[in-house]
């Protein structure tokens, strides 16, 4: 058995400084977009006290979110009627309300199409230079979690454990073409060869490969 | 499209007004004696010579049935609550309401009569058994089949119980409560009348019966068609609120 420990802290229940995205974009229905990206700010504390006083400075905090990642004009749409792509944003940006320390991505662009994709990965980059919190985040695709994070670990599947952990000492701000670089494609080659390896051996049938960008 | 759109629009209307004219011809046509089966005419012409009396029972009626249901939307949701919120509550009420709910509910006026006499108290409290099962079901329904996606959203947050009923299973089965007020309300009207029927001296349930012991057969059927009317009526209005409320639940009859 692992440990998880914050802060020097060990985890016991959900925390206030993290904040998380789904693989499903999960928004409520019955919520507008920007209603959508509210609801931490109803839940957690301290915004949840002030949320009836301080409304208007929160829904223009969450319309300026919105308008950051590319949904000016969607925010008073309902869910449906926005594309797989804008859902997923909203929901990054409902993880990033509450201005968390600590954002938990579970294959947050799994569903989506290529383009969205390497969209996405632009946009979380964006939010990241600009309010630099950590992010932990889970996914099957390589180039993403090269392209995105300082430290790339892979994970066995049953067990559940580190395998590989590997820098990424590519330079910042990164873009798009750097996918397209030499550097860039051998390090995936050789994260793609850590889990040939993993999988050949029978000990796991699928590996998911982590990504931390640190503070 | 266009055209499609007000057909569809009429088309009850059509089909009632092909109704009347097809009834009218069989009985003008066949001889039917008004007392066994009242043509349209016959009962239009007796609703309009009796409409204070039949307006008296309908209020009657309408009131009655209105403090039933609102006592079951009370009962049903609070019920539905408790059953839908909680799993030990679902498996240990469920069984005993859906036998209570097999029960004729006809049977239970004698049973109210001996306990509340002739009138008003009868014919609410079998409007309220009879109308309360199905927001109880749709309510505990509602809860019992949130998407834990959705209550991720929220638990990951931290949030109590209460908030995520709140926040997610409140809203989540409103479309489920106003598809249930609209069979509920129904279902209240039948309930009403029957009661009416045995245990009250004012109503269209005793209207009823006493226009058919004095063979009025036409005063009878203008007395069901007002009741038919009045549910109807009411149908729609809920037909209405829900449309207005939980559009996010109807989008794809909207078209965006």
């Amino acid at each position: 058995m692992g440990k998880i420990r914050i802060d020097g802290e060990p985890v016991t229940g959900p925390l206030k400084i993290s904040g998380m995205a789904f693989q499903a974009p999960s928004l409520l229905p019955w919520r507008t977009t920007v209603d959508n990206v509210l609801l931490p700010l109803e839940i957690v504390e301290p915004y949840r006290s002030s949320f009836k006083a301080r409304r208007k400075e929160y829904v223009e905090r969450a319309r300026k979110l919105l308008q950051k990642v590319g949904l000016a004009g969607y925010e008073d749409k309902f869910p449906w009627q926005l594309s797989g792509g804008m859902q997923q944003r909203a929901s990054i940006c409902r993880a990033l309300i509450h201005e968390p320390k600590m954002l938990l991505l579970d294959e947050p662009f799994g569903a989506l199409d290529a383009f969205t994709r390497e969209e996405l990965w632009c946009i979380l980059r964006d939010l990241w230079t600009e309010q630099q919190f950590n992010v932990i985040l889970v996914t099957h695709d390589l180039r993403e979690s090269v392209f995105l994070a300082d430290t790339v670990y892979v994970m066995s599947k049953s067990p559940g454990r580190f395998v590989v952990k590997r820098e990424i000492e590519l330079p910042r701000p990164r873009e798009l073409e750097l996918t397209y670089t030499k550097e860039f494609t051998d390090i995936v080659l050789e994260l793609r060869g850590h889990i040939g390896a993993i999988r050949s051996n029978a000990i796991a049938d699928a590996a998911k490969a982590p990504a931390a960008i640190p503070q | 499209m266009k055209n499609n759109k007000q057909i569809e629009r009429w088309s009850p209307w059509l089909l009632l007004v092909a109704v009347i004219v097809l009834w009218q011809i069989i009985c003008s046509g066949f001889g039917v004696s008004e007392f066994i089966f009242p043509s349209p005419w016959r009962i239009w012409t007796q609703f309009w010579e009796f409409k204070e009396i039949i307006a008296g029972h309908a209020w009657r009626t309408f009131w009655v049935t209105m403090a039933g249901f609102g006592l079951a939307i009370v009962v049903g949701v609070l019920l539905g609550f408790v059953i839908g919120s909680s799993r030990l509550a679902y498996a240990a009420m469920y069984p005993l309401m859906t036998a209570f709910n097999a029960l004729p509910k006809a049977a239970f006026v004698p049973i109210l009569v001996v306990w509340f006499g002739i009138g008003v108290g009868p014919a609410v409290l079998t409007a309220f058994l009879i109308s309360f099962f199905p927001i109880m079901v749709n309510i505990a329904t509602g809860l019992a089949t949130l998407e834990p996606e959705l209550e991720d959203v929220l638990r990951v947050l931290g949030a109590k119980r209460w908030d995520v009923l709140m926040k997610i299973g409140f809203p989540r089965s409103m479309p489920y409560f106003f598809a249930s007020l609209k069979v509920a309300i129904t279902l209240a009207f039948v309930g009403t009348t029957v009661s009416e029927m045995t245990a009250a001296n004012e109503g269209i349930g005793y209207l009823l019966i006493s226009a058919g012991s004095s063979m009025q057969m036409g005063l009878a059927f203008a007395g069901l068609m007002v009741v038919g009317a009045m549910a109807m009526g009411m149908y729609e209005l809920f037909s209405a609120v829900e449309k207005h409320t939980t559009a996010w639940a109807h989008r794809g009859s909207q078209g965006e």
